[in-house]
C-alpha cells in the first residue's frame, strides 16, 4: 500500500552500496555471481559438504586493550592443499576510527572490505559527518546479509569489525554470522579456520587494560599458536620478514603496528620459549 | 487577451538566462585560491552547519553558489559519480576534468530542455602533486565551463572579487595565513560589510596530507590564523 503524502527518495540514505545495487548491480558481488550459478547448481545437493575450490583459511582476531582495540590477522591464503599467497592482507582500515578483518573466500572478502570502506567514506562525504560506531557495525551486517546467495555456493565471508566509539570513548568489537546477524563482544573474539586455537590462547592470556606492548605480544602469540595448530594459518616468518598484519584502533585513530616492532616482539617470544625447553 | 503561441528560441534562452543569473546574483560568493601547500576554498557563509564547500574525492573539492537544493543535488551526484568511477577503475583515475565535463553536460541539458533552468554556479578544484599543477573549473548555469589558474570565484560578486584578488595577491604563492587574510579582505571590500570569522567557511586541499587531501578548517583555527 502506498502511503499518501510526500516521501523522501531512497537516495537520501547516503548509501553507496544501495546506489550501486540500484544503478550498477553488475558491480555488486551478489548479482554478478549469486543468482545464475545458484540456478545452475539447483539439481546438485547444495548442502553436501565438498572441498571448496576457492581460497580459504585464516585466523583473524581482535581484543580490547587499555586505549582501545587491537585487531590482527595472519598472512596466509590457501587453495585446497596449496598455499596461494603468503603476504595476503586480511585486516583493513575502513575509516579514521574503524577497521575490519575478514575470514573466508579471498576474492569476495577483499571486495567486501573495499566496498565497505567506500560505503563509510561515501556516507561521510554526503552527510558531512561520520557514521556512529553502531551505525557502521549495523551497515556491515546488512552487507554480510546481502552476501547470503554467495554463501550458498561456498563463498563464505565472515568479517570481524572493530571501531573506536568516539561518543562513548571505548573500543568496540562486533562479530557476524553468515546471515548478517551482528553480535557485540565484550572482551575478545577470533574467526577463521584457526579462530578456535587463537581464542583458546586469548582466553588464557587476555586481561583487562593490557598496555599496548602487552597487547601486541598477546596478539602475536595467539596468531602463532593458531598457525601451529591450523594448516590454513601462516605463522610469523622472520626469514622473509613476513609478520601478521596488526592495527591499533583508539582515540588517535587507526595505527599500523610496524614490522620492526613485530620482529622485535617475536624474537623476544622465541628467546623466552627456547629457555623453557 | 489571447496567449502568445510562439516564442522565439532566442527570446526563450535569454529569459531563462536572465532568470538564472538573477537567482545566482542573490547568492553569496565562494573563492578558491592557490596557496603554498595546495588550494584554499573559502565561502561567505553565516551557517555553521549547512556547508557550501564539500569533499568529492581524494584530491577534489566541490562548491556551489545559488539555490541550495539544486547545488546540493549536483554535489551528491558528483560524489556518486566519483566513488563509482574510483571503484570501477582506480582512485587515481577520478579527475576534476571528467567531473566538470559531466556537470557541464547535465547543466547544459537542463538549461536547454527544462522549463526552469538551475540557478547555480559550480566550482570544482583539484590539487596537483606540485604547485602550479592544480586545476580550477567554473561551471555556469547553462553548462558553459571555464578553467582558471591560481584563483577563481563564483556567486553573486564573483567578478568583483576576482578583480580585487588579482590586484592584491602577491607574486609568490601565499601561505595559508596570507591567503585567508586576503580572502577575508576581499569579501569585506566587495560586500562592504564586516565579516566575522564565524561567517567564513573554509577548507583546504592540502597536498601534504596522505590519502584524502580535503580538510575543513574549523573557525577556532581561522581565529588563530587571523590573529
Amino acid at each position: 500500500m502506498k502511503t499518501p503524502g510526500p516521501q523522501f527518495s531512497h537516495d537520501s540514505y547516503s548509501s553507496f552500496f544501495h546506489f550501486l545495487s540500484t544503478h550498477q548491480p553488475d558491480l555488486t558481488p551478489v548479482s554478478r555471481w549469486g543468482q545464475p550459478i545458484l540456478q545452475q547448481q539447483s539439481h546438485y545437493e547444495l548442502s553436501a559438504p565438498r572441498p571448496s575450490p576457492f581460497t580459504h583459511g585464516t585466523t583473524v582476531l581482535a581484543f580490547k586493550y587499555e586505549q582501545g582495540v587491537i585487531i590482527a590477522g595472519d598472512r596466509r591464503a590457501t587453495e585446497g592443499f596449496q598455499i596461494a599467497e603468503n603476504r595476503m592482507e586480511k585486516v583493513f582500515k575502513t575509516d579514521d576510527y574503524s577497521a575490519m578483518a575478514i575470514a573466508g573466500a579471498a576474492g569476495p572478502c577483499v571486495e567486501m572490505a573495499k566496498l565497505f570502506s567506500i560505503e563509510l567514506e561515501h556516507y561521510e562525504k554526503l552527510d558531512g559527518v561520520q557514521l556512529s560506531c553502531e551505525g557502521k557495525a549495523n551497515r556491515l551486517g546488512q552487507m554480510v546479509k546481502a552476501n547470503l546467495p554467495l554463501v550458498m555456493q561456498g563463498l563464505v565471508v565472515i568479517p570481524l569489525f572493530v571501531g573506536y566509539d568516539t561518543k562513548r570513548s571505548v573500543g568496540r568489537i562486533f562479530k557476524y554470522d553468515i546471515t548478517g546477524g551482528r553480535y557485540e563482544e565484550t572482551e575478545f573474539h577470533s574467526v577463521g579456520s584457526g579462530g578456535k586455537d587463537a581464542r583458546l590462547l586469548l582466553k588464557e592470556r587476555f586481561k583487562k587494560n593490557l598496555d599496548h606492548q602487552a597487547a601486541i605480544r598477546v596478539a602475536l602469540l595467539a596468531l602463532a599458536n593458531a598457525a601451529e595448530e591450523d594448516v590454513g594459518t601462516g605463522g610469523p616468518d622472520p626469514i622473509r620478514r613476513i609478520y601478521p598484519t596488526m592495527k591499533l584502533v583508539n582515540t588517535q585513530g587507526v595505527q599500523d603496528v610496524e614490522d620492526d616492532t613485530l620482529s622485535t616482539v617475536w624474537e623476544e617470544l622465541i628467546h623466552a620459549r627456547s629457555k623453557e625447553h | 487577451m489571447a496567449l502568445p503561441y510562439y516564442v522565439s528560441p532566442e527570446q526563450m534562452m535569454q529569459d531563462k538566462a536572465e532568470y538564472a543569473k538573477k537567482g545566482i546574483a542573490k547568492g553569496r560568493s565562494i573563492i578558491a585560491i592557490e596557496y603554498e601547500r595546495g588550494l584554499l576554498l573559502i565561502a561567505d557563509n553565516p551557517s555553521a552547519s549547512l556547508f557550501k564547500i564539500s569533499e568529492v574525492y581524494d584530491t577534489i573539492a566541490f562548491s556551489g553558489a545559488g539555490k541550495y537544493s539544486e547545488f546540493e543535488n549536483l554535489r551528491k551526484a558528483g560524489i556518486q559519480h566519483a566513488d563509482l568511477k574510483g571503484l570501477m577503475y582506480s582512485r587515481e583515475d577520478v579527475t576534476a576534468r571528467s567531473l566538470a565535463n559531466s556537470y557541464s553536460q547535465t547543466l547544459g541539458t537542463i538549461f536547454s530542455q527544462e522549463l526552469k533552468p538551475f540557478e547555480v554556479e559550480l566550482l570544482l578544484a583539484q590539487v596537483g602533486e606540485k604547485p602550479g599543477y592544480n586545476e580550477l573549473y567554473r561551471i555556469a548555469f547553462d553548462g558553459s565551463i571555464v578553467d582558471e589558474q591560481r584563483m577563481t570565484a563564483i556567486g553573486g560578486r564573483a567578478e568583483a572579487l576576482l578583480t580585487y584578488l588579482r590586484d592584491e595577491s602577491p607574486e609568490a604563492l601565499p601561505t595559508l595565513q596570507q591567503a585567508v587574510t586576503l580572502c577575508k579582505n576581499a569579501f569585506e571590500r566587495v560586500t562592504e560589510q564586516h565579516i566575522t570569522i564565524e561567517g567564513l567557511e573554509a577548507a583546504v586541499l592540502d597536498r601534504d596530507r596522505s590519502g584524502r587531501k580535503f580538510r575543513r578548517i574549523p573557525s577556532s583555527e581561522t581565529h588563530t590564523l587571523l590573529s
